[in-house]
């Protein structure tokens, strides 16, 4: 067991490593940028606060003068007159975004009202999930199911014509695929609704009949594009445990061809299926950016797109840090169970 | 290994490679046509609505006219018109008629009256009537142009259909119509049949005429755009840009952005992997650490931030795909390393003292060069989604059409939902079929050279 604890440890370190170095890259190349906009708004709000209160000054200096020391004095208060790069501020955020505490949103704002970035995404975060989880559970029995079956046909039509698909398939770019759909099925006829958030607010006993049909679309339309290259890559696996001596010995025992390959080749082909599985699942936010955006589905993807478009720099370090862990946990996960049950991989 | 000549033969025996090849060729074809045939003007002024403005706005492609026929797209100056001048106590009247024939079943989208003309303090009058094949005549505008802004220049605009003014002066001829019709609309108002809904066909008249109050004064142009509903091989989108011109440039930069960054990341992943295979130990440990932290990125939030920080130019964009595109050849190329450098030719060029920097170059790279062609090949369709991805949010390069970029602004619009197809599929499918060609022409040579894929 001693170099199962030693792998484990490795790929700890090596997680802890990954996530410090996706934070300090997001922070750095963010950090100007974020400086500038709280500075802006500080700016902003005092000018705002200064009209609004309808303070008299005896000429324009005296005024200039005033909002300079208020915006001076606010900026120290938050701790701005360092650079976002000073050790002290530096560490600091880094530390509290480790720790999830993902600190306020500038402008984006929950569904509830609230502008902390850790609410924000706990509501989004179920509906990203919801999303690629089920299109991941679907893309995968499909796969399996006719990456089996091409499997066991390898070299006949419908394999070739499989292959082929997954090809096809696999140059689409999802979110263009996702465009036509909508023109065909939300424009052209009128069996889906164009765009996937609900109307009905999540309180009514119908929102989740109506998430699920709202949700039928984008699903359709992942499903579509996914499933070609799964049952390729479900088909190479099954193809190479088929070529095994120990099939050659039960086809030899006379056990039937069916049997062989959905009970005996696929079960050998699983865990590095399972593997895949897992990561494309966990690498999803990527693909869900692009998607979400087009189908305007309420979801970490859609949250992201939009705090780009107003630049709201801590949503943007959060949905960054929190994907990547999802990410890395995912794979760290993987990783243990894959060499708990097979040996050769703690070796390598 | 598989010599250069058996390689070539072997695929052409593929039926994928040759098709992947023929794509290809047929982009290279593109490229060529747009750099030779279409002005690069068009290609720099892409993203400036004033070059378009002449064109109509969402036209569908020319060829969908069939059956009931829908107005094209109509450009006239003054040399397609009949000029005629008078003089009366010291002003001017210049007439321009412009006479078109309008057999269509259906209204035109919009029209434009442009002129330009060279004037003084005293601003000329413009007055402009449409002659209608049944006899009636809307006088649609009437009013003296701008105070021009330069001394002796040339002043040019150009009065739209949406001009307030073409409202109001539509509504005095409400009466006409036997059925409701909006002066707001005049594109449908002033081709409509009077008696019933409908278009009025026949020989419609324009008159645009000038008068003009100053001696030095001139008309130097004049002219009726009629708002096509189709135009073009591909048709125009909102801003009026012809689609099929930024559909053709744009295959020049998909095949740079694709080959550029796919060629780079893999020679870079090449070098890398095989250092750290033939070093093996500590600088293998360490160096496939960094390889696993690159892997772990997450590739496209970190691409946005990168484009969104520090710059949107076609050449940053490659760059920073190239900075996620060579982690996976890294992986290929350490594993091969590792078996050849225990051959027995590797072994013996070390005994004789080579250096290890001349082993790596002369010894083991080579022997990888056919894989290397084939995973080049195979990574330029991420390369090129991902170029698109980034376009497709709104973050590509600004100045320079790319196909994501044309769907980023269809998506914008909502084409998709006012069934503006031929803004949406034509872009796509060039991504589709660009990344198709490069997949097949991959696989094809991975196939022949890639000693793992041969066996299954």
């Amino acid at each position: 067991m001693g170099g199962f604890y030693r792998f484990l440890l490795r790929r700890s370190v090596n997680m802890v490593i990954v996530l410090f170095a996706t934070l300090i890259l997001t922070i750095a190349l963010l950090g100007p940028t974020m400086d500038r906009i709280l500075r802006d708004s500080i700016k902003y709000y005092i000018i705002e606060e200064v009209n609004s209160k309808n303070l008299k000054f005896p000429n324009e200096v005296e005024r200039q003068k005033y909002i300079n020391e208020r915006v001076e004095f606010q900026t120290k208060a938050l701790g701005l007159d360092e650079p976002w790069y000073s050790p002290k501020r530096f560490f600091n955020t880094v530390v509290k975004v480790m720790l999830l505490d993902l600190g306020k949103s500038n402008f984006l704002t929950s569904d509830s009202g609230s502008s902390n970035v850790r609410d924000i995404i706990l509501e989004k975060l179920p509906k990203t999930v919801l999303l690629f989880t089920t299109s991941t559970l679907v893309i995968t029995v499909i796969g399996l199911y006719l990456g089996s079956f091409v499997a066991s046909k390898a070299g006949s039509i419908w394999d070739r014509f499989n292959s082929a698909f997954a090809v096809f398939s696999g140059s689409f770019p999802t979110w263009w695929v996702a465009m036509l759909m909508i023109f065909a099925f939300a424009f052209t006829y009128h069996i889906f609704p164009a765009r996937a958030t609900p109307l009905t607010p999540p309180s009514d006993p119908q929102y989740a009949a109506d998430l699920v049909y709202h949700m039928l679309l984008p699903l359709i339309t992942i499903v579509l594009v996914g499933f070609g290259s799964w049952a390729y890559i479900v088909r190479y696996f099954v193809v190479g445990i088929l070529g095994e001596d120990y099939i050659a010995a039960k086809r030899a025992s006379g056990i039937p061809e069916k049997r062989i390959i959905y009970s005996h080749a696929l079960k050998n082909a699983a865990p590095p299926i399972i593997t895949v599985v897992a990561l494309s699942l966990a690498g999803s936010f990527g693909g869900a950016i692009t998607v979400e955006a087009v189908f305007d589905w309420p979801g970490m993807g859609k949250l992201y797109y939009d705090a780009i478009g107003v630049l709201d720099i801590p949503v943007i370090i959060g949905l960054t840090y929190i994907s990547t862990v999802i990410f890395v946990i995912t794979v760290f996960v993987t990783d243990i169970v894959y060499a708990y049950f097979d040996p050769r991989v703690k070796v390598a | 290994m598989l010599s250069r000549s058996e390689i070539v033969r072997e695929f052409k025996r593929s039926k994928s490679g040759i098709a992947g090849v023929a794509i290809l060729l047929g982009l290279i074809l593109m490229t060529v046509y747009s750099a030779v045939a279409i002005p690069l003007e068009s290609f720099r002024q892409w993203n400036n609505p004033n070059f378009w403005i002449d064109h109509p706005k969402a036209a569908a492609p020319a060829w969908t006219n069939l059956g009931s026929k829908v107005p094209e797209h109509k450009i006239m100056d003054s040399r397609d018109a009949e000029i005629s001048e008078s003089i009366q106590d010291g002003t001017r009247t210049l007439v321009h008629s412009y006479s078109i024939d309008f057999n269509y079943d259906d209204y035109p989208d919009d029209f434009m009256l442009p002129y330009s003309a060279k004037y003084g303090s005293t601003q000329p009058v413009l007055d402009v009537s449409v002659i209608r094949p049944d006899g009636k005549e809307f006088e649609i505008y009437f009013s003296s142009l701008p105070v021009s802004r330069s001394d002796q220049g040339e002043f040019s605009s150009r009065v739209f259909s949406t001009d307030k003014q073409i409202a109001e002066s539509l509504k005095r001829y409400l009466g006409e119509f036997q059925y409701r019709q909006d002066p707001a609309k005049p594109e449908v108002m002033v081709f409509s049949d009077t008696q019933e809904p409908g278009v009025l066909k026949g020989k419609y008249t324009f008159r645009e005429t000038f008068f003009l109050f100053n001696p030095g004064d001139s008309v130097i142009d004049s002219g009726v755009i009629l708002g096509g509903k189709v135009y073009g091989l591909m048709g125009t989108d909102e801003f009026r840009r012809d689609l099929a011109i930024g559909i053709l440039w744009a295959a020049p930069v998909a095949l740079f952005i694709g080959l550029t960054v796919s060629i780079a990341s893999v020679l870079i992943g090449l070098i890398y992997g095989v250092v750290a295979g033939y070093r093996g130990r500590r600088t293998d440990e360490g160096l496939m650490r960094i390889n696993d932290v690159f892997y772990s990125l997450p590739t496209l939030p970190l691409l946005v931030i990168l484009s969104v920080t520090i710059g949107r130019s076609i050449f940053l964009i490659t760059g920073f795909l190239v900075i996620f595109g060579w982690v996976g050849m890294a992986k290929i190329s350490r594993s091969l390393a590792l078996q050849i450098k225990n051959l027995q030719y590797v072994e013996a060029a070390k005994l004789m003292g080579q250096s290890d920097i001349n082993i790596i170059f002369k010894h083991i790279i080579p022997q990888l060069l056919p894989l290397t062609f084939a995973s080049i090949a195979i990574s330029v369709p991420s390369a090129i989604l991902g170029e698109a991805a980034l376009s497709f949010l709104g973050l590509g390069d600004p100045s320079i059409p790319t196909w994501g970029q044309i769907l980023h602004e269809a998506n914008s619009a909502s084409a998709t939902t006012r069934g503006l197809w031929w803004w949406i599929v034509p872009p796509g499918l060039m991504i589709a079929i660009t990344g198709l060609a490069f997949a097949l022409i991959g696989n094809a040579l991975d196939a022949i050279v890639n000693p793992r894929s041969r066996r299954v």
